[in-house]
C-alpha cells in the first residue's frame, strides 16, 4: 500500500528551513518593515507580513507537489510540517534579537522587525502565534492544494489578485478620483489602506468566480484565437483608444512612470536588435541614450548659445549622430565576441560618460553643470511639455519604432542579424556580410535609443552626465531578458515588470535591485526563455499573409491587449 | 573542363605546414572525393577554398576567377558553398529559415525594402519561400519546414545542412563528411542523394569522406593527402592499386581488405 511508505521528513523540513531562510533573508533587508505600513486587507495583514510568511507557504506548496501522490492526510501533514519549520527559523531570528544586539550587523533587524514577527504580542506569546501561524497556513496549503483542480485555481487566482488590488490599492484610488460614480463603489471596497475586509470577500467571490466560470469553458474559446478582421480592427482600435486615453485619466504622478517605461521600452527596442536578434552583447549603450540627449542640448539650449534650433529642427542631427556614432563603436569591435564584445562595450559607455563629465569638454557640454533650457518640440501651437503631452511623444516614437523592429525581424535583414546571432563563421559562410550586417545592427538599435535620449531630455528641459549611468545600461538588458531575448513584446513586458512596477510602489524603491536580482535569479532557473518569449514565424505550412497572429495563442493574446500596440 | 582549380596551395599554421604545394583540378559536373587519414589537411583545403583561411602561398581559381585572397561571403556569392563535418546549422531557426539564410547572396531586399515592405520586397519574399520549400522537398523535409532545426533528427539535420548550402545556388558544393555518424542504410540513402545533386542540379561536388565504401562508388576522381601533401589522385581503381596510398592511408597488409570493400560497395550501388 502507498499508505505505508515513510513519511518524507527530511525533504518536508529541508523546505521549510529554505523557506524560513527566504523569510530571514527577506526581514533582514528590511523588505519587510518598509511594506509594514501596506496593509492589503484594512485592519487584518499588510504586505510585510505576506512578505514573511509567503516563503514558506511557496516552498511548502513546492514541496507538497514533489511528494505529490499521496494520500490526503499526509499531503496535509507535510504542508503544515514545512510551514512549522519555516516559522521556527524566523522564531529562531525572534529570539536571538531578544538575546543580542543583531542590529550591529543587521541594521534592519529593528524593535520594529521584532514586533511585526511577534504580531504586536508579547515575546512567548507572539513566538507562539508565529509558530502555530506557520503551521496553520502550511497546513492550508496542504488543504488547496487537495482541492479539485478547477476551484484550487480560483482561490489561487484569487488570493494574487487581491494582494496586487491590494498593493496598488493607493493607484487605484487616485486614478478613480475622477471616475465620478464609480469613485464612490471603489471608495467601498477600499480603506484607508488596502481593502476593506467587505471588499476584499466581495472581491475574491468576483474573481474566484471567473476563474471557475472561465475554467469550465476553455475549450470553446480556442478557435476564437483566429479572429475575424473586424474582430481584429475593433481590439486594434480599442487598444488605440485606451492608449491615447491614458495621461488624462491617470494624471500627472501616473503619466511620469508611463512616460518612463515609455522611454525604456523605446531603448530596449534597440537594445533587443544589438543583443536580441543580432546577438552583441553591448554593455554601454546608454551611450546613445547620451549622445542623443547631449546632441539635442547643445543643438537648442539657448544657454550655451551654439545654435538655438527647435526640437524638430535638432532631431535628425540627433539621429544621424547617433547612427554615427553607432558605426564608430561597431568597426573596432567587429572581430570580437561575446565576454569580449561586453567589455569594450562597457568601456564605450563609460568614456561618454566621462567625457560629458568632464572639464576638457565643459564650454561645450556643461561638465557636472550639464546643459539646461533644451528645446521641448512644438506641434503647430502647441507646445509638448507636461509629462502627459510628452507621453504622446513616447507613445509615436515607440509605435514607428516597433513596427520598424517587427518588419526587420523577419526581413532578409533579420535573418541575416539572426544567423550572425547563432553562428557567425557559419553566417558568413553563407554569403553574409558581417561587417555590414554589424554595423546596421548597432547603428539601428543606437538609433532607437537616440530617439530615446532626445524625447528625455526635452521631458526635463536638461541633461546631465549623472543620468547617464552604467545602470542604465543594465536596466536596459535586464528588462530584455526578463521579456524575453528577440522578443518585441517581450520589451513591452520586461518595461512594465522592471520599470513600471516599482514605480507603483514607493516602498519598493530602495529594493529595487535586489528585486531584480531575485528575479534575474529566478527566471534564469525557471523560465529563461523569458517572461514573453520569441515566437517562430510559420513559413511553410500557414498562410504567409498572416503568420504571427495565428500562431499566438488565446492566452498570450490576452496578456498582450493592452501592451502590444504600446 | 576544371570548375575549380587548386594550384600550389600552402598553408602554415605558425611554421606548421598543413598543407604544402596542393594542385587539385576538380572538373564540373564531377564528384571529386579527397580522402586521408585524419590530420591531413582536408578541412584546411576546404576553409583555404572558401575563403575562411588565406593560403599563404599559391592561388584558388573558380571558373578562371581569382578568389584567392577573398572573404567568405564574396566567395559563397561567386559560387562555392559548402557543409561542416559537425552539423552547424542556425539551430534555433526553422528549416525554412535556415535555407532563406542560404538564399541571401541572391535576395536584395534591404534595410527600406524591410521596413516598408514595397511590392518588390513581398514579391520577392515570397518566391523565396517558395524556393525554399521547392528544396525542403527535394532533399526529402517537406512539412518539417516550421521546425526548429534542432529539433530535426541528425540525418534530416544533414540534409538540411545541404538544403541551405544550395540555396546558394552553388556551383561547386563542398561537402565535408555528409556521411559521419550515419548507419549503413542512411548512409546508402545518401549517396543516392549526393549522385542526384549532380545529376538533377548538374553541380560540381567535392566531398571529404572517410568510409572507402562511399567514396569508391561514388567518386569520379579521388584524391588522396596525407600530412598536407597530395600523395596520389585518380579514379577510384587507380587509387585501390596505388600502393603509396595503401601504406599512407591503410597501412601495411590492409590492400586486401580495401579491395573487398569496394567489391561489396559496388553491388548496391
Amino acid at each position: 500500500m502507498q499508505t505505508q511508505s515513510p513519511f518524507p521528513w527530511k525533504q518536508v523540513v529541508s523546505a521549510g528551513l529554505i523557506g524560513g531562510g527566504v523569510a530571514v533573508l527577506l526581514s533582514l533587508v528590511g523588505i519587510v518593515t518598509a511594506f509594514n505600513e501596506r496593509y492589503i486587507v484594512s485592519g487584518l495583514f499588510t504586505m510585510g507580513q505576506v512578505l514573511f510568511l509567503a516563503p514558506a507557504l511557496l516552498f511548502a506548496n513546492s514541496t507538497i507537489r514533489r511528494i505529490a501522490p499521496q494520500p490526503a492526510p499526509k499531503i496535509i501533514l507535510a504542508g503544515a510540517i514545512s510551514g512549522l519549520s519555516s516559522a521556527v527559523v524566523l522564531a529562531i531570528l525572534t529570539i536571538l534579537g531578544n538575546l543580542i544586539n543583531l542590529r550591529i550587523m543587521f541594521v534592519n533587524s529593528s524593535p520594529e522587525l521584532f514586533e511585526m514577527l511577534t504580531f504586536g504580542q508579547e515575546y512567548t506569546a507572539g513566538i507562539l502565534i508565529l509558530l502555530g501561524l506557520g503551521l496553520l497556513l502550511g497546513g492550508i496549503t496542504g488543504g488547496v492544494f487537495l482541492l479539485p483542480s478547477k476551484i484550487r485555481n480560483a482561490v489561487v487566482q484569487a488570493a494574487i489578485w487581491i494582494l496586487m488590488i491590494g498593493l496598488l490599492r493607493d493607484m487605484i484610488v487616485t486614478v478613480s478620483y475622477r471616475w465620478g460614480p464609480l469613485a464612490a463603489v471603489i471608495k467601498y471596497f477600499f480603506a484607508v489602506s488596502g481593502l476593506t475586509l467587505t471588499g476584499t470577500i466581495i472581491l475574491s467571490l468576483l474573481i474566484g468566480g471567473l476563474y471557475y466560470w472561465r475554467s469550465g469553458k476553455t475549450k470553446p474559446s480556442v478557435p476564437s484565437a483566429q479572429q475575424t478582421p473586424l474582430k481584429r480592427l475593433l481590439t486594434l482600435a480599442g487598444a488605440a483608444a485606451v492608449l491615447l486615453l491614458l495621461p488624462p485619466v491617470l494624471g500627472t504622478y501616473f503619466s511620469e512612470i508611463l512616460d518612463n517605461v515609455g522611454m525604456y521600452i523605446l531603448m530596449g527596442l534597440g537594445l533587443n536588435i544589438v543583443v536580441g536578434f543580432a546577438g552583441l552583447l553591448d554593455l554601454g549603450y546608454v551611450a546613445f541614450f547620451a549622445i542623443g540627449a547631449y546632441t539635442m542640448g547643445v543643438l537648442t539650449s539657448p544657454e550655451l548659445g551654439f545654435y538655438n534650433m527647435t526640437y524638430w529642427e535638432a532631431l535628425p542631427f540627433a539621429l544621424i549622430a547617433c547612427v554615427v556614432s553607432g558605426a564608430i563603436l561597431g568597426l573596432p569591435v567587429l572581430k570580437m565576441r561575446g565576454d569580449y564584445l561586453a567589455i569594450v562595450t562597457l568601456g564605450f559607455g563609460e568614456i561618454v560618460r566621462l567625457l560629458a563629465l568632464s572639464d576638457w569638454l565643459r564650454p561645450w557640454l556643461g561638465g557636472t553643470q550639464g546643459i539646461q533650457r533644451i528645446a521641448q518640440p512644438r506641434i503647430g501651437p502647441y507646445l509638448l511639455e507636461s509629462q502627459q503631452e510628452l507621453y504622446y511623444m513616447f507613445l509615436v516614437g515607440i509605435g514607428i519604432v516597433a513596427f520598424i523592429a517587427w518588419r526587420l525581424k523577419d526581413s532578409r535583414i533579420g535573418r541575416a542579424w539572426m544567423a550572425l546571432r547563432e553562428d557567425e563563421d557559419v553566417a558568413v559562410a553563407m554569403g553574409i556580410n558581417h561587417v555590414g550586417t554589424k554595423l546596421l545592427a548597432f547603428a539601428t538599435g543606437a538609433l532607437f535609443s537616440g530617439l530615446a535620449g532626445t524625447i528625455f531630455a526635452a521631458k526635463l528641459t536638461s541633461v546631465y552626465p549623472h543620468s547617464m549611468n552604467f545602470l542604465v545600461s543594465i536596466n536596459v538588458l535586464s528588462l530584455i531578458i526578463i521579456g524575453g531575448m528577440g522578443s518585441i513584446p517581450g520589451v513591452f513586458v520586461g518595461a512594465l515588470v522592471l520599470i513600471g512596477s516599482p514605480e507603483l510602489l514607493r516602498e519598493f524603491a530602495e529594493f529595487r535591485y535586489l528585486a531584480y536580482g531575485a528575479l534575474l535569479v529566478v527566471m534564469m532557473l525557471t523560465r529563461p526563455e523569458g517572461l514573453w518569449p520569441e515566437e517562430r514565424r510559420r513559413l511553410e505550412l500557414h498562410e504567409v499573409t498572416d503568420p504571427a497572429l495565428a500562431a499566438i495563442s488565446k492566452s498570450k493574446a490576452e496578456i498582450e491587449s493592452p501592451q502590444k500596440a504600446g | 573542363m576544371a570548375v575549380l582549380l587548386v594550384k600550389g596551395v600552402t598553408k602554415r599554421f605558425s611554421g606548421l605546414e598543413a598543407l604544402s604545394k596542393i594542385d587539385l583540378e576538380v572538373q564540373e559536373k564531377s564528384i571529386h572525393s579527397i580522402i586521408g587519414p585524419n590530420g591531413a589537411g582536408k578541412t584546411t583545403l576546404f576553409n583555404c577554398i572558401t575563403g575562411f583561411y588565406t593560403p599563404e602561398e599559391g592561388g584558388i581559381l573558380l571558373d578562371g576567377k581569382n578568389i584567392t585572397a577573398l572573404s567568405p561571403d564574396r566567395v559563397t556569392k561567386l559560387g562555392i558553398s559548402r557543409t561542416y563535418q559537425n552539423i552547424r546549422l542556425f539551430k534555433n531557426m526553422t528549416s525554412v529559415e535556415n535555407i532563406l539564410v542560404g538564399m541571401h547572396p541572391h535576395l536584395k531586399s534591404g534595410l527600406i525594402g524591410g521596413i516598408v515592405h514595397d511590392p518588390a520586397t513581398r514579391r520577392e519574399e515570397q518566391k523565396a519561400v517558395e524556393e525554399a520549400k521547392r528544396l525542403l522537398q527535394f532533399v526529402g523535409l517537406r512539412g518539417k519546414g516550421d521546425m526548429m532545426s534542432k529539433n530535426l533528427s541528425y540525418g534530416d539535420q544533414r540534409r538540411l545542412e545541404i538544403a541551405r548550402a544550395l540555396a546558394s545556388r552553388p556551383k561547386v558544393l563542398l561537402l565535408d563528411e555528409p556521411t559521419a555518424g550515419m548507419n549503413p542504410s542512411e548512409t546508402q540513402e545518401m549517396v543516392h542523394f549526393i549522385r542526384q545533386l549532380r545529376d538533377e542540379l548538374k553541380i560540381t561536388i567535392a566531398l571529404i569522406e572517410h568510409q572507402m565504401r562511399v567514396v569508391m562508388s561514388i567518386s569520379d576522381m579521388i584524391t588522396v593527402l596525407d600530412f598536407g601533401v597530395k600523395i596520389a589522385e585518380g579514379t577510384s581503381l587507380q587509387i585501390q592499386k596505388n600502393p603509396k596510398v595503401i601504406e599512407a592511408y591503410l597501412g601495411r597488409g590492409a590492400a586486401s581488405g580495401l579491395g573487398e570493400n569496394t567489391s561489396q560497395a559496388a553491388v548496391p550501388a
